[in-house]
């Protein structure tokens, strides 16, 4: 079984502060991470492996920089990984980056299942795992909690988490997965696997290396354009109720009532 | 390849804002002026901070369709189990106030099996025109059908914007016909508004976890696609007597790749973070799994959902799709009240956008009494207790 996992290199906002004065994000020393739901993503493509044998290669679209996040995904398992890095890819939006992901994945070739994060922590989109399946014509299915099983005939069944409850659904590979959290427990990279990472050679692929369209990558190959980036105004400062537990908790219900929010009334009350 | 983005050495002054805001570190000053390197993604941060618009991007787009031919607001009429979702009369209800300023009709795509009755409740709460795809083969979760049918009805009658719910539905239909068309695509907009001159959609939405908000344009491609997030414009009321077309169109539907086995309901009072108007979260604070009780008789008593923190997720003490946050759900509810969560800038994001933030925590400097409205510093296990008693009351 050949398995890709598509990776994005994001900032880790954890460690992202606000400037008060300026009211503008702080991106100072921010550290560079793997998407946290990728790291789901890959954490699944060992353990389909694993299962099933085959192999699992990790696959970014990114500045060269990139490379130290293939880096660690192999530290984790996969066992090969490939950069798609050119200045021409550069400032793509979902559709471009989505077109230009699929190009990668057709050059890799016969992948049977392709797994990706829900979505990436610093565009919040998701939007590129179904768009990479509909540029390779494949089917997707987003919000995978669980791979319940591949069958010999390349049936597989999952469970998509949905805002009510999940599914069970069945298709055949190949097929684009999009992973929550909840589907597994990633693992920490092994001493063996941090040796592979460190002697790995990753392939770059320019825009050259792969047969594409220029026109529908980068800038260039972007519908939407970003007119404006600001930071949302913070609110002006709660109300801490001060008093015994009665009487916050009185003046709590009062505000919220206060409010227009019938919190816990009875019919009949106003 | 000429550089997408550079610097205009005349109007830079070496400030160093954009050294700040870059999260690639690809910004760097060379004898006071702001200088690029390879390590630069082209995400604007840099553009937007700019007091000098010193820095540009410049943009060559591909050409797009006859922009001029396409006219109207679309939307997508999401449905399940023979209701419509909620989140289409928030649609519609935004439609109605773009509609105001670009004077055009509102139409709808309704795909799907015995959905007529669900046509006539379009028309009545606005929608001008339903194009509708009736068939007993299409299912609730046939993306792929959908999407198909989806592009092929925008193809023919040519919206020049089509929106679609922030739901796990609608974000995982609109991308795959967005690669289809050819067109931008804007992910969970929180505000849509019309662009006074072009009369281009303007749509804004949070992005890094809602610490900042982008205003995208769609300029040269047709339809202008969005995601709405739910539970943020307000809904569309019944217009009185309001008439439309609805017109059933006869279109080859494919065979689905994807078949449904089993739906599982969870149990729909504590657990549809999506819907619920009230949600209380536990977090760290709770100490123990078994106290979660308290969080869910409180929720039970306001008739909300339960929600919690990634470390009371993480600690095994409640299942994952109860989580709010960067890696779990985000919420838009009228009150969300955080018991014994610090508000780690994850958990922030994914419960900012509430209407009204209630904190009770015990440590006074926890972060979340920065973004709450309302805080009480206190004792979770005798504040909780004493607002369902007062609440009974």
């Amino acid at each position: 079984m050949k398995i890709v996992v598509c990776i994005k290199q994001v900032p880790d906002t954890t460690n992202v502060r606000i400037n008060p004065e300026t009211n503008t994000l702080m991106r100072e020393g921010v550290d560079s991470i793997i998407n946290p739901f990728d790291m789901y993503a890959l954490e699944e493509g060992i353990r389909l492996r694993e299962k099933h044998g085959g192999s699992v290669i990790a696959l970014s679209m990114g500045p060269p920089q990139v490379e130290s996040a293939l880096r660690e995904a192999i530290s984790l398992g996969v066992d090969e990984a490939v950069l798609l890095s050119d200045r021409a890819f550069a400032g793509a939006d979902t559709l471009a980056t989505a077109y230009t992901l699929a190009r990668g994945i057709r050059k890799i070739g016969k992948a049977d299942v392709i797994l990706m994060g829900r979505q990436a922590i610093d565009g919040d989109t998701g939007q590129v795992g179904p768009g990479v399946a509909e540029n390779l014509g494949l089917p997707h299915i987003t919000e995978i909690r669980k791979i319940e099983e591949i069958g010999e005939d390349k049936s597989i069944v999952v469970e998509r988490l949905l805002e009510d409850g999940y599914v069970r659904l069945k298709t055949s590979l190949p097929v684009l997965l999009t992973v929550v959290k909840e589907i597994n427990e990633p693992r920490l990279p092994s001493l063996k696997g941090k040796m592979a990472a460190k002697k790995a050679e990753i392939p770059v692929w320019s825009a050259a290396d792969l047969e594409l369209d220029t026109q529908r990558i980068g800038l260039t190959g972007s519908p939407t354009q970003v007119m404006k980036i600001f930071t949302p105004p913070r609110p002006s400062g709660g109300k801490i109720f001060e008093g015994d537990v009665q009487s916050t908790v009185a003046q709590l219900i009062a505000a919220l009532r206060d409010a227009g929010i019938a919190i816990g009334q009875k019919k009949g009350e106003a | 390849m000429a550089e997408p983005i550079r610097v205009i050495l005349d109007k830079c002054v070496g400030c160093g804002l954009c050294l700040k805001v870059c999260a690639y570190d690809a910004v760097s000053l060379v004898d006071k002026k702001a200088v690029i390197n390879e390590r630069c993604t082209v995400c604007g941060a840099c553009v937007g901070v700019c007091r000098y618009d010193a820095i540009e991007i410049e943009r060559r787009p591909f050409k797009g369709q006859d922009v001029e031919n396409y006219a109207g607001i679309c939307l997508f009429a999401e449905h399940r189990r023979g209701k419509l979702s909620s989140v289409v009369l928030e649609i519609i209800g935004a439609a109605r106030e773009l509609k105001k300023e670009l004077d055009r009709s509102i139409s709808a795509i309704l795909v799907g099996d015995k959905v007529q009755g669900m046509a006539e409740e379009l028309v009545a709460f606005g929608v001008d025109e339903v194009w509708m795809v009736e068939d007993p083969s299409i299912g609730d979760f046939d993306e792929d059908v959908q999407s198909d049918l989806v592009t092929k009805i925008l193809l023919e009658k040519k919206p020049e914007i089509f929106l679609g719910g922030g739901t796990i539905l609608g974000r995982s239909l609109l991308p795959r016909v967005a690669a289809r068309i050819l067109t931008g695509l804007t992910a969970d907009c929180t505000e849509l508004s019309i662009d006074g001159d072009k009369k281009l959609l303007r749509q804004t939405r949070p992005a890094f976890g809602g610490n900042i908000m982008a205003t995208i344009l769609c300029g040269g491609h047709r339809p202008q696609m969005a995601t709405v997030r739910h539970k943020v414009m307000k809904e569309a009321q019944a217009l009185a007597g309001h008439q439309g077309r609805i017109e059933k169109l006869d279109l080859p539907i494919l065979k689905p790749r994807v078949e449904v086995l089993e739906f599982v309901e969870e149990k729909m009072d504590t657990v549809n973070l999506a819907e619920a108007d009230f949600i209380v979260s536990g977090g760290r604070g709770l100490k123990d799994p078994k106290n979660f009780a308290l969080i869910e008789e409180l929720a039970r008593s306001i008739g909300g959902a339960v929600g919690a923190s990634r470390a009371a997720v993480d600690a095994g003490w409640i299942p994952y799709s109860h989580q709010v946050g960067q890696t779990g759900k985000t919420v838009n509810p009228t009150i969300y009240i955080a018991c014994g969560i610090s508000g780690a800038i994850q958990h922030l994001a994914g419960m900012k956008g509430s209407d009204i933030i209630v904190a009770i925590n015990s440590d006074p400097s926890a972060p979340i009494f920065t973004t709450a409205h309302y805080g009480i510093v206190g004792n979770l296990f005798e504040v909780v207790p004493e607002m369902i008693k007062q609440l009974k009351e």
